[in-house]
């Protein structure tokens, strides 16, 4: 195998699994934002013992996320040194600003928040959250600014140096708004609110079908399940849509990709599932007629670029970057279908909690949300081949030249173990928690007696003598 | 020009500097806690110690990973893609220790805390003196052709001057993580803590010595460096006088002090270096003509302008945050029923 070829199954390998976490913790940071709120505004126990719950989650989730996302800082340099002397001036800067602005802020507050339960008042409290979940949403801003600066370069040009060709930044705003950036956080930000919201979804439907913590189950599904409901909605029909607009209007030739396009053509059909065949140049399979033309141009009989427009050698791999395209698709409407579907039997006397089949679909979207979110990438990333910064640097020049075959298979190695024992570790762990349910709800007064403004804070006494050594012994679980 | 790109460099060894303060002390705790605790209740306090902050600490590696792409990509470029196979153990054992600390206490069995307390340990061992070892081949030279590429294989890595600056970092580590104990533990713990210190202050102090020896013979220039520019032997003199204020100062149970202290010599070490090296980065060790440096691999004007006021914006909150919650976690170590 080529080393460029190993360079790309790592680098996918490792951002993949990276990327199951971020999502959950974007996500769920939401939720426990929701949480806390309520907690503050009605005092009732019941908010502040689930977000007990959740934030022992979230901890277990945060970690794999730094864990994964410490090998994505140094991988650029390790296995695209070509391409990081190539963007540096332009791409580095955003993953400086990412370190500065968010992971600071993320992992600053982590503390806080992960010990708030047994140190601070539902204010401050929530004020901690809130710094971690903002933290965790500018990386996401941050990272996606980059990516998107490789999806359409703007605010840039290449010039010739003694090491080879480089971008420089020539305007630092059109760096950060590239052409295709504000769909692309948009559309990332609800991918990963919905994939917390069915995070939450799925544990309570769970409880229910075992018939444990019945009452929290239904609180959790009661808030979770009309936020997945309506970002669903909004996630196909304006937030998908215009990141299919974004790639129409700036990378035309992935665009025909997704869909399997060949030949230029109006009144272009949008698949629903189909294969398509690279050596006949076919595409087949279930469609509506003229609907591409109508998402792409607003116009039924609009022209779309098929993709004999382009050089061949300019391809992506057309059928799997259409695989891809049409599971997150498919998946988008299957969720829109399951939250309304819900939301019709929740309405209709409460039926929903009787529904046992119903409640398997829910605790499945947890699993359904992820693929979808996968699947986005995928189709963004291998439809952006063979460049690895559009239209500028092609992937099979910016590896690292000197890395050899032989490293590159230990790393691998390394990886899929590590990560297999991780995945199977973190699993684990959850389920422990899961089944372990709720802590019992908290006590009015150890509630009250807690900090809950800066000024409490900053007069609490610190720990100083160990007064009670026995209970601190034999002190709680986390 | 010149001027910003030295501005870079400054701040970058100042965060590197911030990562080797702050993760140092939670590495040390680490590579000291099966020498220090023996129970399963004295693990955990070592393991609160550091539990609300650890974390936050490592952010700086990160930090200074994406200041150095930034800044000076061509060192970014070289550095991890030469030192890929060493690159790859640190970021495993990096990844282990998370977990090590994340995971310990999640269960009661003795085997499954056994087991995550000997991973803490050797994953902390592991990255302190990895990146010693790093160290050392930065400040001996490596192989940069002229493209800027260079490739160091792990039995490379491993020459005498860089493991003894390996283990130099390991003892300097050690002593800072000590240190910091003395201020969050109590009782018999911080007796041993305190039996300790002197002992690691003198393996310290021996290595410390002995690696400024190495480095002037392994580095002639670094000697010139040093004849050019006099005033700059302050940082490596300061350097093993604050080791022994920090010793005095833990004797005389000041302890926060003791702490900055040791800090101090930890910056001014690494200050150290960076002035021996100034304005050389990677130095080749094939040809010297081919060495990276702050002006040849610096990103452009505007590039580390805008970095630049990134960095005034950005850097104040992080250092008013950082302080606010170490404050509110001041004190000695308390367990319940949230702790690691
Ligand atoms: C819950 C997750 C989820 C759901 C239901 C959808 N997407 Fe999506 N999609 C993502 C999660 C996602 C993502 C993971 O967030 C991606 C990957 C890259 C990106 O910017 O967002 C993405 C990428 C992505 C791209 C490629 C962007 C690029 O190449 O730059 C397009 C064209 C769409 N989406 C369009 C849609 C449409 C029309 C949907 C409605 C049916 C849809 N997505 C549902
Ligand atoms: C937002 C930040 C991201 C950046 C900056 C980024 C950057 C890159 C780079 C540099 C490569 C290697 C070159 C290439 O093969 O084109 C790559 C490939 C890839 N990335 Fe991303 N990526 C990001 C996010 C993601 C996420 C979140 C996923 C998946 C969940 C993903 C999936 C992939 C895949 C599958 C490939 C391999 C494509 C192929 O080689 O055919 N990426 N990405
Ligand atoms: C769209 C893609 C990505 C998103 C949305 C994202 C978001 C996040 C988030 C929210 C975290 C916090 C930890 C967690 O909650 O899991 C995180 C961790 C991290 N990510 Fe990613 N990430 C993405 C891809 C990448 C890429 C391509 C890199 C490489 C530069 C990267 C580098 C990191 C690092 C270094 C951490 C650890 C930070 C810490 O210690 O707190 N991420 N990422």
């Amino acid at each position: 195998m080529s080393a460029e070829i190993l360079h790309r199954i790592q680098f996918a390998l490792t951002i993949s699994f990276h990327f199951v976490f971020p999502p959950m913790s974007i996500g769920l940071g939401l939720i426990l934002i929701i949480l806390g709120v309520k907690s503050v505004r009605t005092g009732d126990p019941k908010w502040r013992q689930l977000s007990m719950f959740w934030v022992k989650i979230y901890g277990l989730v945060f970690a794999m996320g730094i864990a994964t996302g410490i090998v994505q800082e140094f991988q650029f340099g390790t296995n695209w040194s070509v391409f990081s002397r190539y963007v540096g001036n332009v791409f580095g800067s955003l993953l400086a600003a990412e370190g500065i602005f968010a992971f600071m802020l993320e992992g600053g507050f982590l503390g806080l928040m992960l010990f708030g339960g047994s140190k601070l008042g539902n204010r401050l409290w929530l004020f901690a959250t809130t710094m971690v979940v903002t933290g965790a949403m500018f990386s996401a801003t941050w990272i996606v600014m980059a990516n998107s600066w490789m999806q359409s370069p703007a605010g840039s040009e290449v010039r010739d140096t003694a090491q080879g060709a480089q971008a420089f930044m020539t305007d630092f705003a059109d760096v950060v708004f590239t052409p295709t950036f504000i769909p692309r956080i948009l559309h990332v930000l609800v991918a990963s609110w919905i994939v917390g919201a069915a995070f939450v979804m799925s544990v309570g439907a769970f409880y229910l079908l075992k018939g444990r913590h019945e009452d929290l189950a239904r609180t959790m599904i009661r808030v979770s399940l009309p936020l997945f409901a309506v970002l669903s909605v909004l996630q196909v029909f304006v937030f998908g849509s215009n990141a299919a607009v974004a790639v129409t209007e700036n990378q035309p030739q992935k665009l025909a990709a997704m869909e399997g396009l060949y030949e230029t053509r109006d009144c272009a059909p949008m698949f629903i599932v189909g294969w398509s065949d690279e050596e006949t140049r076919e595409t087949t399979g279930l469609s509506v007629p003229c609907l591409l033309s109508f998402l792409a141009t607003q116009d039924f009989q609009g022209q779309v670029d098929g993709l004999e427009q382009f050089p061949t050698d300019e391809w992506a791999p057309v059928n799997l970057t259409f695989q891809v395209y049409h599971l997150m698709i498919d998946l988008g409407v299957l969720f829109m279908a399951i939250g309304a579907f819900a939301l019709a039997m929740w309405a209709w006397k409460g039926r929903l909690w009787d529904m046992r089949w119903l409640l398997w679909v829910l605790v499945s979207t947890i699993v359904l949300t992820h693929i979808a979110t996968q699947a986005g990438w995928w189709t963004a990333e291998i439809g952006r081949q063979p460049w690895i910064v559009w239209e500028q640097l092609r992937t099979a020049d910016a590896y690292s030249p000197m890395v050899g075959t032989g490293n590159l298979v230990f790393s691998i190695v390394m990886f899929v173990l590590l990560y297999g024992l991780l995945f199977a570790l973190f699993l684990f762990l959850l389920n422990r928690k899961i089944q372990d349910g709720p802590p019992p709800p908290p006590s009015e007064e150890d509630t009250s007696s807690l900090p809950d403004s800066f000024a409490e804070v900053f007069a609490r006494r610190p720990h100083r003598a160990s007064q009670d050594s026995t209970t601190a012994a034999t002190g709680g679980e986390k | 020009m010149s001027w910003l790109a030295t501005t870079w460099f400054v701040l970058f060894v100042v965060i590197v500097a911030g990562y080797v303060i702050l993760d140092g002390f939670d590495l040390g705790v680490g590579m000291l806690s099966p020498f220090v605790a023996r129970s399963d209740h004295d693990r955990r306090v070592l393991l609160n110690s550091i539990g609300p902050v650890w974390d936050g600490n490592e952010v700086w590696l990160v930090l200074a990973g994406g200041a150095l792409f930034a800044a000076f990509p061509l060192v970014y470029a070289a550095l991890f893609s030469g030192f890929y196979s060493a690159m790859m153990l640190v970021l495993l054992v990096l990844i282990l220790r998370t977990v090590a600390i994340e995971f310990r206490s999640k269960r009661h069995s003795q085997r499954w805390r056994n087991t995550w307390d000997w991973f803490f340990f050797a994953s902390s061992l592991g990255i302190t003196l990895l990146l010693g070892v790093a160290l050392g081949n930065v400040v001996r030279g490596v192989a940069i052709d002229e493209a800027g590429n260079m490739t160091v294989d792990l039995v490379e890595l491993l020459n005498p001057y860089s493991l003894l600056i390996g283990i130099t970092a390991v003892a300097m580590l050690c002593l800072h993580g000590a240190i910091f104990l003395t201020q969050k533990v109590e009782g018999e713990l911080l007796a041993k803590v305190k039996r300790l210190i002197p002992r690691l202050g003198v393996t310290f102090f021996v290595l410390a010595t002995a690696a400024v020896l190495a480095t002037l013979q392994v580095d002639s220039e670094m000697v010139d460096t040093f004849r050019d520019r006099p005033w700059t032997v302050v940082f490596p003199i300061g350097a093993l006088l604050s080791t022994l204020v920090a010793w005095r100062l833990v004797e005389a149970t000041w302890y926060l002090a003791g702490f900055l202290a040791s800090a101090t010599t930890i910056a001014l070490l690494l200050a150290s270096v960076a002035a021996g090296l100034y304005p050389v980065m990677l130095p080749s060790s094939i040809d010297r003509a081919y060495d990276l440096t702050v002006h040849n691999a610096a990103s452009a004007d505007n590039t580390l302008q805008v970095m630049f006021v990134i960095a005034l914006i950005g850097m104040p909150f992080v250092l008013l945050y950082t302080a606010g919650i170490y404050y509110f976690f001041r004190g000695k170590v308390e367990i319940d029923q949230d702790s690691y």
